[in-house]
C-alpha cells in the first residue's frame, strides 16, 4: 500500500517536474523572441504605413502597435497573449498570426513528412546494409552518401535540381505547390494538399500536387536519409555485436533473418527516437527549400516576414516551430522510455 | 522463378500497362487545361509586397494595380494617355469660376459588385474616410487641403447624383483631377462596408482582405505570398470583361518566370530580368513589350556628410556613374539612362542627359574640394536586383578615383529606416510618382519646407539634408500655376538647376517588360501600376 | 643510451613509455596509425589540408583580382575569355573569387569554433561540477536554447544584428554553444567524484581553479571531437545564412552569397550558382570525413 503511494507521488512530483521545465521552456523561448523583436533596426511602424505617410499617422500607427509603452509592458502583454495563442496581427497579410499559421503550417508538415518517409524507406535499409557488410566497399560507398547528403548546402542542391529535373528534363513541375488551375477544386480537410485531393477523389489534382512536391522532399529527404543511415547503422553494429546474435547464428538462421529481423528489430526501439528528432531537424530544413521551391510553408512565412520586418509573424513562426521541437524532444522521451524495456 | 518470370513476358506488360497509364494521366490534363485556360489569365509576378486590398491603405504597386481593377474612381486616366482624363464614375464635372469647387455628376446605373448602386454618397464617403483613417496614401488627397476635421464640410453629396469637392487653396486644375483619379480616390461601397466597421477603424480591418467595388473584377482569393484570383464581375457598366479570371501567380525569381511562360504555365511574365529577356526574344511564342514607367533610380548624397556637402564632391560623383556601360551590360533594357528627375511622358519632363563616365574631370574636381586621393564613404543598398548590382559596379567606378565605397546591404525596410533617419552617406533608391502630375517628383527630389529632424515632411530633399528655401519655393509656385505651358517651363528650369546643384545622383527611369504569349491580347499597361487595365484581355 | 639509437618510430609504439611525454606521443600515433587505415577520413583531412593551403597562398595563385569588373565579358561560360571556372555577373574570375573565398568561410567557422567551444565548456564544466540550483538554471537556458531550430533562431539574430560576417557568427554562435555544454556537463559528472579531484579540493583549491586546471582539459578530448564534426554544419548554416542575404556583404566573395548572387541565372549560366556550390560541397564534406574519422578513432563506443 505505502508503496502504491509512494509510487503514485513518485510520478505525480515527475509529471509535476515535467510541466514545470515545459513552461520554464516556453517562457524563454517568449523572452528570447521577444528580446530578438526589439533589437532589429528595423522600424516596425514603417511597415504597416508606408514610407510617404503623414506625422499623424506614422504616430498613430505606433500607437496602434502599443511601442509607446515601457519595454517591460511590452513583453507582459506579448507573453500573456501568446499563452492565449494570440500573436497579434501580421502587417503582411493582416490576417491574426495564429490563422496564418494554421494556414501554412500544413503545407511545411506535408513537404516535411513526406521528406522523412523518403528518408526512412532509403536510409533504414542503406543503415542495415552499411552495418551487415561493415568495412566492405558498401559500407564505405553508404558511409560516403551519408556523409555527402551532410555536406551538401540544401539551398544548392534544390537549385540544381530545378534546373535538372524541371527546366531541363521536365519531368517534375516547377516551384509552388499546385498548378493555380487546380486552385479552389480541392476542399481543405487537413491541409494537406495530397491527403485531400485524394479524399476529394480529385486525382488530377493529386496528380498536380505530387509532381509538385517530390522535388522538394526528395532534396529535403536527403537530409534526413543521411542522418537516419548513419543512425542505423551505428545501432545496427551495436546489436549485431550483441549475444543474441551469436546465438540466433548458431541457432542456424540465415543471416539475412538475422540482421532484418532479429538485429533490426531492437534497433527499432531507438531507431524510432531518432527519426522522431531528425523530423524536428526538417522543419528546419525545411526553410531554405521552402524559399528556393516558392513552398507557401512556415519556412516561406518566417523568411518573408522577416525580410518585412513583420516582427509579429517571425515570432509567432519561430514560437511554433520551437513548440514543434519541445513537442518532439518530449514524444521522443516517452515513446523511448515506453518502447525501451530497459529504460522501463 | 518469380523473378525470372517478370523479366520476360510479365515484365513488358507491367511497363506497357504504366507507360499506358501515364499516357493517360498525361492526355487527361492537356484536356482539362484546354478546357479551362481560355477562361483564366495567369500572370508570374512577385506579388509579395500585398499586403491590403483596403484602396485608403494600399501603397505598395502590386496592390495599386489591383485597385486600378477591382475599384472605379470618378475619372478614368487611359493607360496610354494618362494626360488625358476621361469619364469614370462621373459622367462629368464642373469647376467654379474662382477654381475652388468641383463638382461631379455621378453616372447613374452603374452597380457596385453587391448590387448596391454606386451614389454620390458612397463617392463623399469614400474620400472622408480615406482622409480620417489617414494611412500611407491618404497625403494624396491631403494635397487638395482636406483634414479629417474639415472633410466632412469639403467633400460631400448634395443630392444622391452630385458631389463636391471644395479646396482650400488655389490648385492647377489639372493636379486636382490627377490627385482624384489615383488609387486613393477609389469609390467604396459605402452600405456593403459601414456595418463592418469596428473601433472607428471604417472597415478598414475587413476591407484589407475584402472588395467593396465597383470594378470589372472581384477579389475571389487572395493568399499571400501566394496567389490572388479576380474574377469577371458581369455587372460591371462599361460591360463585362472578355477574361473570366485572372490568377495572379506570386513568383519571385525571374528564371522561374522564364521558364513558366516557356512552359505554358503562365500567360504573362511580369518581372523579367534582363538575362531572360534576352533568352525569351528568340522565343517566336512570346511577344516582349517595353513600357516606360515612372519610377526613377538615383543616388542622394546625405549633406550631413562633410565630404558629400561639398559641391565638387557632388558634381564629381556625377562624373563617376558608368551610365551608359552599367545600361547596356547589367540592365539591357529594363531601364534608360535618365538623369533629370521628372520622368519622360510627365508634363514638363525634359531630355537633357550632361553626364556620363569622365574619371579625369572627377579626379580634377575632386582635388578642387581638396580630397585628390579620394575618400571612404558607406552606401546602403537594398539587396535586391538591380540595386544591388548597379551598387557594386559603382562601387567600381568610384574606386577609379579613389573613392572607397563600402556597400551596406539590407532589406528595403532596413534600409529605408535608416534612410528616414537621415543616417546614411549614400543611398541608392527607387522613387515612383504617386500620381500623374509632375509635382509628386517635384515634391520629392526638390521641395525641403523645414530641414529640422522634426520636420513633418520626409521626402527626398529632407532625407538627404539638402535645404533649399529657394527651389521650395519655385515648387510651390509652379503648383499654383494655371496655364499649363507656363507650369511646364518652369518645371523644366527647375530640373536644369537640380541636375547641377542637387546631391541626387539621377541615373535611370524604369521601363516594364511585359513578356505574353503570343495569344495574350489586350493588357493595358501604363506608366505606372495606378493605371493597368485587365478589362480587355483576352486569350485566343 | 639505448633509447637514443632507436628508431622514432619504436620509440613511439615503444609499450613501456618513459615519460608521460612519450606515452603522450605514443598515444597519438596509435590514433593517427588507426585514423591513417580510414580512407575517408584520409580524404577529409586531404581536403582540409588544402582549404588551409589555398586560404594561405590562394591570393597568389588567383589569375585575377577577385572584385576586378569586366561589364563586357559578363557570365562568360568556364574556359572562355580565359575564365576557367566563368565569370560572374559583374565579369568577376569566379576561380579568383572562390580562392580568395576559402579565406573567409575558413575564418567565419574557425571564429565560431574558438567563440563556442570555450563558451560551451565553461558552462557545461560549471553546471556538472556545482550542480543543484546552478545546474538547474545552465541546463534551462541551455535546454531554451537548444529548444530553437537553429537556423531560425540565426536567422533572427542576424536579421536583428545587420548583415555581414562579424554577425553572422555572433548569431550562428549563439545558436551552437548548447550541445558543447551538454557533452562538458556529462563529462564533468562522471569525473567529479574522482579521486584527484577529491585530492586537489583537499589541498584548497577553490572550484573555479579545479575546473579550469583539472575539469576541463579532461572534457576537451570530446569537445575537440564535437568541433570537427560541426565545423560543417557551421560552414552551412553560414552558407545559408549568405543565401539569403544576411552574411558577408558585397562585393566579398562569400560563397554562400555567391550561389545568392548565381540564383538569378541558374537555369541558363548555371556555372555562377554551381561553381560556389561545389567549393561548399566539398569543404564540408572534407570536415565531415575529417570529424568522422576523428571520432572512430578518439571515440571507439561509437560506429565502427
Amino acid at each position: 500500500m505505502d508503496e502504491t503511494r509512494h509510487r503514485i507521488r513518485e510520478r505525480a512530483e515527475q509529471a509535476l517536474k515535467l510541466l514545470l521545465s515545459l513552461t520554464v521552456t516556453f517562457m524563454g523561448l517568449l523572452a528570447v523572441t521577444f528580446f530578438i523583436g526589439r533589437v532589429v533596426p528595423i522600424d516596425p511602424v514603417l511597415a504597416a504605413v508606408g514610407d510617404r505617410a503623414s506625422a499623424e499617422s506614422y504616430a498613430q500607427a505606433r500607437r496602434e502597435l502599443g511601442l509607446d509603452r515601457p519595454l517591460y509592458q511590452q513583453f507582459l502583454i506579448y507573453a500573456s497573449k501568446a499563452l492565449r495563442g494570440d500573436f497579434g496581427k501580421s502587417v503582411l497579410t493582416s490576417n491574426a498570426v495564429i490563422d496564418d499559421i494554421k494556414r501554412v503550417f500544413p503545407a511545411t508538415f506535408e513537404l516535411a513528412t513526406l521528406a522523412a518517409l523518403l528518408g526512412v524507406l532509403v536510409g533504414v535499409p542503406a543503415g542495415v546494409a552499411a552495418a551487415a557488410k561493415k568495412g566492405s566497399w558498401v559500407d564505405h560507398g553508404i558511409r560516403f552518401v551519408g556523409l555527402l547528403g551532410y555536406s551538401v548546402p540544401i539551398f544548392w542542391l534544390g537549385l540544381m535540381g530545378l534546373l535538372v529535373f524541371y527546366a531541363k528534363l521536365g519531368i517534375v513541375a516547377g516551384p509552388g505547390r499546385s498548378d493555380v488551375l487546380f486552385e479552389g477544386l480541392v476542399p481543405t480537410v487537413t491541409g494537406a494538399l495530397l491527403l485531400d485531393s485524394a479524399l476529394a477523389g480529385q486525382w488530377e489534382a493529386f496528380r498536380d500536387a505530387f509532381a509538385h512536391i517530390i522535388l522538394p522532399a526528395s532534396i529535403l529527404g536527403v537530409f534526413s536519409m543521411a542522418y537516419i543511415s548513419r543512425m542505423t547503422r551505428s545501432f545496427m553494429l551495436e546489436q549485431l555485436q550483441a549475444e543474441y546474435v551469436n546465438t540466433a547464428r548458431i541457432k542456424g538462421l540465415s543471416e539475412r533473418t538475422v540482421v532484418w529481423r532479429h538485429a533490426l528489430g531492437n534497433a527499432w526501439v531507438p531507431l524510432v527516437t531518432v527519426i522522431a528528432l531528425s523530423y524536428g531537424n526538417l522543419l528546419e530544413g525545411s526553410i531554405l527549400t521552402e524559399v528556393v521551391f516558392a513552398w507557401p510553408g512556415l519556412g516561406s512565412y518566417i523568411t518573408n516576414s522577416l525580410m518585412s520586418a513583420d516582427m509579429n509573424a517571425v515570432l509567432g513562426g519561430t514560437v511554433m516551430v520551437g513548440i514543434v521541437f519541445i513537442a518532439l524532444n518530449f514524444i521522443t522521451d516517452i515513446l523511448y522510455k515506453r518502447l525501451d524495456p530497459r529504460a522501463r | 522463378m518469380a523473378r525470372a518470370k517478370l523479366k520476360g513476358s510479365s515484365f513488358k506488360r507491367l511497363a506497357t500497362i504504366i507507360v499506358a497509364g501515364l499516357l493517360l494521366i498525361g492526355g487527361a490534363e492537356l484536356w482539362a487545361a484546354g478546357a479551362s485556360k481560355k477562361d483564366m489569365v495567369v500572370m508570374a509576378w512577385q506579388i509579395d509586397e500585398l499586403i491590403t486590398f483596403d484602396p485608403a491603405e494600399v501603397y505598395e504597386l502590386a496592390g495599386m494595380e489591383m485597385m486600378a481593377n477591382i475599384y472605379d474612381r470618378l475619372v478614368y486616366l487611359p493607360s496610354d494617355k494618362i494626360d488625358a482624363p476621361q469619364p469614370g464614375l462621373a459622367e462629368s464635372w464642373k469647376v467654379s469660376a474662382d477654381g475652388q469647387t468641383f463638382t461631379f455628376a455621378i453616372r447613374k446605373g452603374a452597380k457596385f459588385h453587391s448590387g448596391n448602386p454606386v451614389t454620390a454618397e458612397d463617392v463623399a464617403w469614400s474620400v472622408q474616410r480615406a482622409i480620417k483613417l489617414n494611412k500611407g496614401p491618404a497625403f494624396i488627397l491631403g494635397e487638395l487641403g482636406l483634414t479629417p476635421e474639415n472633410v466632412d464640410q469639403l467633400a460631400k453629396a448634395t443630392d444622391p447624383y452630385t458631389f463636391t469637392l471644395t479646396i482650400t487653396k488655389k490648385l492647377a486644375q489639372s493636379f486636382v483631377i490627377n490627385c482624384l483619379g489615383s488609387g486613393v480616390g477609389s469609390v467604396v461601397d459605402k452600405k456593403e462596408v459601414e456595418p463592418k466597421a469596428a473601433g472607428g477603424d471604417f472597415g478598414n480591418a475587413y476591407l484589407k482582405k475584402a472588395d467593396a467595388g465597383s470594378g470589372p473584377f472581384k477579389l475571389t482569393t487572395w493568399k499571400p505570398n501566394e496567389l490572388v484570383l479576380l474574377d469577371a464581375f458581369p455587372g460591371y457598366w462599361r460591360g463585362a470583361p472578355s477574361i473570366k479570371r485572372v490568377a495572379l501567380k506570386h513568383v519571385p525569381e525571374s528564371a522561374t518566370q522564364r521558364l513558366m511562360l516557356e512552359k505554358g504555365d503562365a500567360d504573362v511574365a511580369r518581372n523579367l530580368g534582363p538575362e531572360d529577356i534576352a533568352a525569351l526574344s528568340a522565343n517566336k511564342d512570346v511577344k516582349i513589350r517595353n513600357v516606360a514607367q515612372g519610377a526613377i533610380y538615383y543616388l542622394g548624397l546625405n549633406q550631413k556628410n562633410p565630404n558629400l556637402a561639398k559641391p565638387e564632391v557632388r558634381e564629381a560623383l556625377k562624373w563617376l556613374v558608368d551610365y551608359k556601360g552599367i545600361e547596356q551590360s547589367v540592365l539591357k533594357g529594363t531601364r534608360v539612362v535618365h538623369q533629370s528627375f521628372l520622368p519622360a511622358g510627365v508634363l514638363g519632363a525634359i531630355d537633357s542627359n550632361p553626364y556620363s563616365l569622365d574619371v579625369a574631370k572627377a579626379k580634377a574636381l575632386l582635388a578642387k574640394a581638396g580630397l585628390p586621393k579620394g575618400f571612404k564613404v558607406t552606401m546602403d543598398v537594398t539587396n535586391s536586383f538591380p540595386t544591388n548590382v548597379i551598387a557594386q559596379a559603382i562601387q567600381a567606378d568610384l574606386a577609379k578615383a579613389g573613392i572607397e565605397l563600402e556597400i551596406i546591404p539590407g532589406d528595403n525596410k532596413q534600409t529605408l529606416t535608416k534612410y528616414r533617419a537621415r543616417n546614411h552617406d549614400i543611398y541608392i533608391g527607387r522613387w515612383s510618382p504617386d500620381y500623374a502630375d509632375p509635382h509628386s517628383n517635384t515634391q520629392g527630389f526638390a521641395w525641403n519646407p523645414d530641414n529640422s529632424d522634426s520636420s513633418t515632411s520626409k521626402l527626398l530633399a529632407w532625407r538627404n539634408s539638402w535645404d533649399i528655401p529657394e527651389m521650395t519655393k519655385k515648387a510651390e509656385a509652379a503648383l499654383v500655376e494655371g496655364d499649363t505651358a507656363k507650369r511646364a517651363k518652369m518645371y523644366k528650369d527647375m530640373q536644369l538647376e537640380h541636375q547641377k546643384t542637387s546631391p541626387f545622383v539621377i541615373m535611370y527611369q524604369d521601363i516594364w517588360v511585359i513578356a505574353e504569349r503570343g495569344g495574350v491580347t489586350g493588357f493595358e499597361v501604363g506608366p505606372s501600376s495606378d493605371y493597368v487595365y485587365y478589362r480587355n484581355i483576352s486569350i485566343k | 643510451m639505448e633509447a637514443s639509437k632507436t628508431t622514432l618510430g619504436a620509440w613511439l609504439s615503444s609499450a613501456a613509455p618513459e615519460s608521460p611525454w612519450q606515452a603522450w606521443c605514443g598515444d597519438a600515433w596509435r590514433s593517427w596509425l588507426l585514423f591513417r587505415r580510414n580512407p575517408l577520413a584520409m580524404a577529409g583531412l586531404a581536403i582540409m589540408l588544402a582549404l588551409v593551403v589555398l586560404a594561405a597562398i590562394g591570393p597568389l595563385i588567383a589569375p585575377a583580382d577577385p572584385l576586378a569588373q569586366s561589364l563586357g565579358l559578363r557570365l562568360s561560360p568556364p574556359g572562355a575569355n580565359g575564365y576557367i571556372l566563368g565569370s560572374d555577373e559583374l565579369g568577376r574570375d569566379i576561380l579568383s573569387r572562390l580562392l580568395y573565398g576559402a579565406r573567409i568561410s575558413l575564418s567565419i567557422v574557425l571564429m565560431v569554433a574558438v567563440a563556442v567551444a570555450p563558451v560551451g565548456l565553461a558552462i557545461g564544466t560549471i553546471a556538472g561540477y556545482f550542480g543543484g540550483p546552478v545546474d538547474t538554471v545552465l541546463m534551462r537556458i541551455t535546454d531554451i536554447f537548444l529548444s530553437f531550430p537553429r537556423l531560425v533562431l540565426a536567422l533572427a539574430l542576424a536579421s536583428a544584428l545587420g548583415p555581414g560576417i562579424e554577425n553572422a557568427v555572433i548569431a550562428i554562435a549563439i545558436t551552437a554553444w548548447p550541445p558543447y555544454a551538454r557533452i562538458a556537463r556529462a563529462e564533468t559528472i562522471s569525473i567529479r567524484n574522482s579521486d584527484f579531484i577529491a585530492a586537489s579540493r583537499l589541498q584548497g583549491a577553490s572550484p573555479l581553479r579545479i575546473i579550469a586546471t583539472q575539469v576541463a582539459p579532461l572534457c576537451a578530448s570530446s569537445v575537440i571531437v564535437r568541433v570537427t564534426l560541426d565545423m560543417a554544419g557551421i560552414m552551412l548554416t553560414a552558407a545559408g545564412l549568405g543565401f539569403l542575404g544576411l552574411g558577408a556583404q558585397p562585393p566579398s566573395p562569400e560563397w554562400g552569397a555567391m550561389v545568392a548572387a548565381g540564383r538569378r541565372f541558374v537555369f541558363d549560366q548555371w556555372w555562377v550558382a554551381a561553381m560556389p556550390g561545389l567549393a561548399i560541397c566539398a569543404v564540408s564534406l572534407g570536415f565531415n570525413f575529417l570529424g568522422d574519422g576523428l571520432r572512430d578513432v578518439l571515440d571507439p563506443k561509437s560506429g565502427s
